[in-house]
């Protein structure tokens, strides 16, 4: 049963082959065999699961079912649970246990799925290896059979990698500068990051307000949909959430793909892109010829300012975002403190991470006096060149189709000295935060046995778009049934 | 040496909105600490903010009233701090694109003379919590500091004027022009007691005639009126006397004390925080357009300076009574409701701002406090007008009225002077009866009052009110007494 989808396993539960109880357990009992090489879970709501699988059974046989009632799931730890701690991957928030659902959380409730645990990530979602969390770094189950502890990208790392080892069918992620699709890609998963405002932010603990978007991770695109199905809509809870009609995501899945018009970025091709990678992702691209679109080169003149550019909007909003954590309200507080300023000092010195003071310090001192205009507002206005970028390119094209990563999963510990290097890992995928549109990482090949991702952008709110073209090359591929020995 | 004093005001005026400016608790003050305290008011993790429509139609109402240009396209910053009281480490408010521009404020000064102030601009943001230092203490003993958030996130407009004033005449009959604008439009309810309303001065001085502005001081915690006055008189003599020692300002935040007539630096702009504001990402731009400004214009109601203008020309005011009873709103509507049910529109100027006024002054209330409403008090006017009461025989009336011995009906005043017989008599058939029958028992004094002259003869005609009134029982109408005694000793 672990090795189905999300469709195949409601299919099940539909036809009464399993119970949702069962199908619960046997998740449960694989976490809790498997999960100790991968640490892929902060926390295994056990109790709160087979109680919600039996609600879901109860359901299903009042008649009240629909596709997602009985069906396991994980939610990464960045979205509040209510009653359940909820710690970001943060020393900071270890003992906090919210007394609220984030929006998404509460949709998926609605839904009648049933949430087992809360996956790990990088500390607040700053990280693309998984390896700052507090509860410690994440192994990819790609690498393993070979004796190497490699990471599974950040930073919703813990979501990936429990998807690829079969310990969750699907999970939810969030992407701020490449979180889903990066370690979607490195972990040989399919995930998407929708528009920025298609999902709401309400109960996602923020990092970067104007780039974080909650997704979708599961191992086909057919899955993602049913996920972005129950997450995607208007909240009145976040008012950067957009208000407009969400369609069926599988409704239009199958159709064919001939005439869609695939653009290559020129820029997203470039040297710093390991060669046989690109061969995969050139091979994928071929994939989508046959399947009748059409392809060729554009160009996103301002790429290469999108890495600068994100590395001061993104600490600016996390500098103040993160103001909140103060030992005085919840969360960490620091030992007998002295006064006002010891308190502060100490909590933040204490609870926060490496990784984290260093944002808040990037960003605290770019929005400082006389800094300001050189950086935050010179970034801002990088910001609308790529986006005019993108906006040409989408005249021209329907998708972009790039490289999610520079190259396959590496090993622990090989990038965490050198923090320029770890930002690179996102070259291929920030820009399109930056500007909000929607993308996608596909599993696409493997090169050294290691996964590779083909990364598919779309339009504003083409979400439905995206999704069909990654399930159309599912029917031909089979990468994303690829299972780590 | 002779100085200019320079003054400009920042006003935090807190908007009446029922619930807060981002979240959907409720802003009533008073409640238990706490209690009015939302996840998004507490800042915890993953909350957002929702703006509250009602709070800009508020800030726009000020706009229009005070002839300003409204922002069209009013935009958040964070400003960033830590504090305690500030759940989030920075509040949201407004730099750069506020709700409210450039306006100005019309202000009448003593002796007829008027005052243009200018409004530089007037923005939106929420306000923090508070702090609470008093009679908390650990399981020790150990003093403690607690927090209240019920206040946190409650909407203010800052209102910033330019550096018009120069007298702390001017700067607090703008800030009584203010209070009473805010209250008029009802986007605020203007007690300063409990900070709905807030006052911040700026003040420096220059050598008279100079061009070029001093360093400036802000002073802070000005809860009345009366210490707003002080605290500039206050300011003015340190900042002259240093000055004149040749000595320099520092600019930064001083703290008055009302009570000791006394101020301390807070903090100096050395000490003063970087702000790092930015555009908050978690609010859009707000866009007003046409159709919003028009929601809040339909609600403004009369304000202080129409309002005067129309006392002026409908009741046949003086300029003084109608700019006193103009300038609260509800006064104005206790004034009118006066009025209306007494037709004597000077009479009834004169009973509000009289015997009403000081009795509400006397008791420490306000209007809405007072024991009686407009249109008890217009029913005795009315009385004092169609003679039925004397003025004397009102004062009564209205002593009896304000202890609530007629109840609570319109025609109160009716019931007390039926009760306490205090209805004239001015049947003057039945006067000249009483005139005739007290003359008849002083013939002396009649004698005496003939035999004098003019100027004596007026003297003399106390002698015969006094009986008059007592054989009357009070009830008399002394103006037809005085007519018929007249018209008798003279014959």
């Amino acid at each position: 049963m672990h090795n189905k989808s999300v469709a195949e396993l409601s299919r099940e539960l539909e036809s009464g082959k399993i119970s949702s109880v069962e199908l619960t357990r046997e998740f449960l009992d694989r976490i809790k065999a498997e999960d100790g090489q991968y640490n892929s879970f902060i926390t295994v709501t056990e109790d709160l699961a087979m109680a919600d699988a039996k609600a879901a059974d109860e359901q299903r046989a009042a008649g009240n079912a629909n596709v997602w009632t009985g069906v396991p799931f994980a939610h990464k730890d960045i979205f509040c649970t209510n009653g359940v701690a909820t710690t970001a991957g943060s020393k900071m928030l270890a003992n906090f246990v919210p007394p609220y659902d984030a929006t998404v959380v509460a949709n998926f409730r609605a839904a009648g799925a049933v949430c087992l645990g809360k996956t790990n990530m990088d500390e607040f979602a700053m990280g693309s290896s998984t390896e700052s969390s507090f509860f410690g770094p994440v192994t990819n189950p790609w690498g393993l059979n070979k004796g190497e502890k490699r990471v599974p990208g950040g930073s919703s790392g813990g979501s990936a990698a429990a998807i690829a080892a079969r310990l969750v069918p699907a999970a939810t992620a969030t992407d701020t500068g490449g979180s889903i699709r990066q370690p979607a890609a490195l972990c040989g998963v399919t995930g998407l990051k929708p528009t920025y405002g298609r999902v709401s932010r309400y109960g996602m603990i923020a990092f970067a307000s104007s780039l974080d978007q909650g997704g979708t991770m599961a191992r086909t695109a057919e899955d993602n949909a049913l996920m972005l199905n129950v997450m995607a809509g208007f909240d009145p809870k976040d008012s950067t959430s957009a208000n407009r009609a969400v369609p069926d995501y599988t409704a239009t899945l199958n159709q064919p793909l001939k005439g869609l018009r695939v653009g290559l970025p020129r820029e997203y091709f470039s040297d710093q892109l390991n060669p046989a990678m690109e061969q995969q992702v050139r091979n994928a691209v071929k994939e989508y010829e046959k399947l009748g679109a059409t392809v060729k080169e554009v160009s996103l003149p301002h790429a290469e300012l999108a890495i600068a550019a994100y590395y001061v909007i993104a600490p600016a909003e996390a500098s103040a975002n993160l103001s909140r954590f103060d030992g005085v309200r919840y969360g960490y507080r620091c030992d007998n403190p002295q006064d006002l300023n010891d308190l502060y000092t100490r909590t933040r010195a204490e609870g926060f991470g490496n990784e984290v003071k260093r944002r808040i310090l990037v960003g605290t001192y770019a929005l400082s006096a006389g800094y300001f205009d050189a950086y935050y507002l010179k970034a801002q206005k990088v910001r609308r060149l790529i986006q005019q970028d993108f906006i040409n390119a989408f005249k021209e094209v329907d998708v972009l189709m790039s490289p999610v990563s520079p190259s396959p999963a590496f090993v622990q510990g090989e990038k965490t000295s050198d923090p320029v290097t770890m930002y690179l890992e996102d070259i291929f995928t920030i820009a399109v935060n930056l500007v909000g549109v929607p993308a996608m990482s596909v599993p696409a090949g493997f090169v050294d046995g290691l996964p590779v991702g083909l990364q598919i952008i779309g339009n504003y709110f083409e979400e439905a778009r995206l999704l069909n073209a990654a399930h159309q090359f599912q029917q031909v591929t089979g990468w994303h049934q690829k299972f780590p020995q | 040496m002779q100085w200019d004093i320079v003054i400009g005001l920042e006003i935090h005026a807190q908007l009446a909105t029922k619930t807060k400016i981002f979240s959907g608790s409720s802003t009533a003050f008073g409640a238990e600490p706490n209690t009015q305290a939302s996840a998004v008011d507490l800042a915890m993790p993953g909350t957002l903010p929702v703006p509250n429509e009602q709070a800009f139609r508020y800030a726009v109402m000020f706009g229009l009233a005070v002839n300003a240009e409204i922002g069209r396209r009013s935009v958040f910053d964070r400003k960033n701090y830590f504090y305690p009281d500030l759940p989030k480490g920075y509040q949201t408010t407004q730099l750069d694109h506020p709700i409210v521009g450039p306006g100005f404020v019309d202000v009448d000064l003593a002796g007829g003379r008027s005052k243009r102030v200018r409004i530089h601009h007037a923005h939106l943001e929420e306000d923090a919590g508070k702090s609470l230092h008093e009679s908390l203490f650990d399981e020790r003993g150990q003093g403690m500091t607690g927090i209240d958030l019920n206040r946190a996130g409650t909407p203010l407009i800052e209102i910033v004027t330019e550096p018009d004033m120069n007298s702390a005449e001017e700067a607090v009959a703008f800030a009584k022009k203010l209070h009473s604008l805010v209250s008029s439009l009802g986007i605020c309810d203007g007690d300063m007691s409990q900070g709905s309303l807030r006052f911040d001065v700026n003040i420096s001085l220059k050598p008279k005639g100079s061009d070029t502005l001093g360093t400036r001081t802000e002073t802070k915690n000005l809860n009345s009126f009366r210490f707003m006055e002080q605290a500039i008189a206050h300011e003015v003599a340190r900042q002259m006397d240093i000055l004149e020692d040749g000595g320099r300002i520092i600019q930064e935040t001083r703290l008055y004390n009302g009570d000791r007539d006394e101020s301390r630096s807070m903090r100096s702009k050395e000490e003063a925080n970087d702000y790092r504001y930015f555009p908050c990402p978690d609010l859009l731009p707000v866009v007003i357009d046409d159709a919003f400004i028009e929601s809040a214009r339909v609600l403004l109601p009369e304000l202080p300076d129409a309002r005067k203008a129309r006392f002026k020309e409908q009741y046949s005011l003086n300029d003084y009574d109608a700019s006193l009873l103009s300038d609260d709103a509800r006064l104005s509507a206790f004034f009118e409701d006066t009025v209306s049910h007494c037709k004597d529109a000077k009479l009834a100027a004169n009973w509000v701002l009289g015997e009403f006024s000081a009795r509400l002054n006397a008791d420490n209330e306000t209007v809405a406090q007072a024991p009686i409403s407009g249109i008890q008090l217009g029913q005795l006017v009315a009385r004092i007008a169609d003679n039925t009461v004397s003025s004397s025989g009102a004062k009564k009336v209205f002593e009896a009225l304000w202890n609530g011995d007629g109840g609570s009906e319109d025609n109160a005043a009716d019931a007390i002077i039926e009760a306490q017989g205090l209805k004239q008599v001015s049947d003057t058939s039945a006067l000249e009866a009483i005139v005739d029958e007290v003359l008849a028992g002083m013939p002396e004094q009649i004698a005496q009052f003939q035999e004098a002259d003019e100027k004596k003869r007026k003297k003399l005609m106390g002698g015969f009110m006094g009986p008059l009134m007592k054989a009357s029982k009070g009830q008399g109408n002394p103006r037809l007494f005085t007519e018929i005694l007249q018209r008798k000793l003279n014959a």
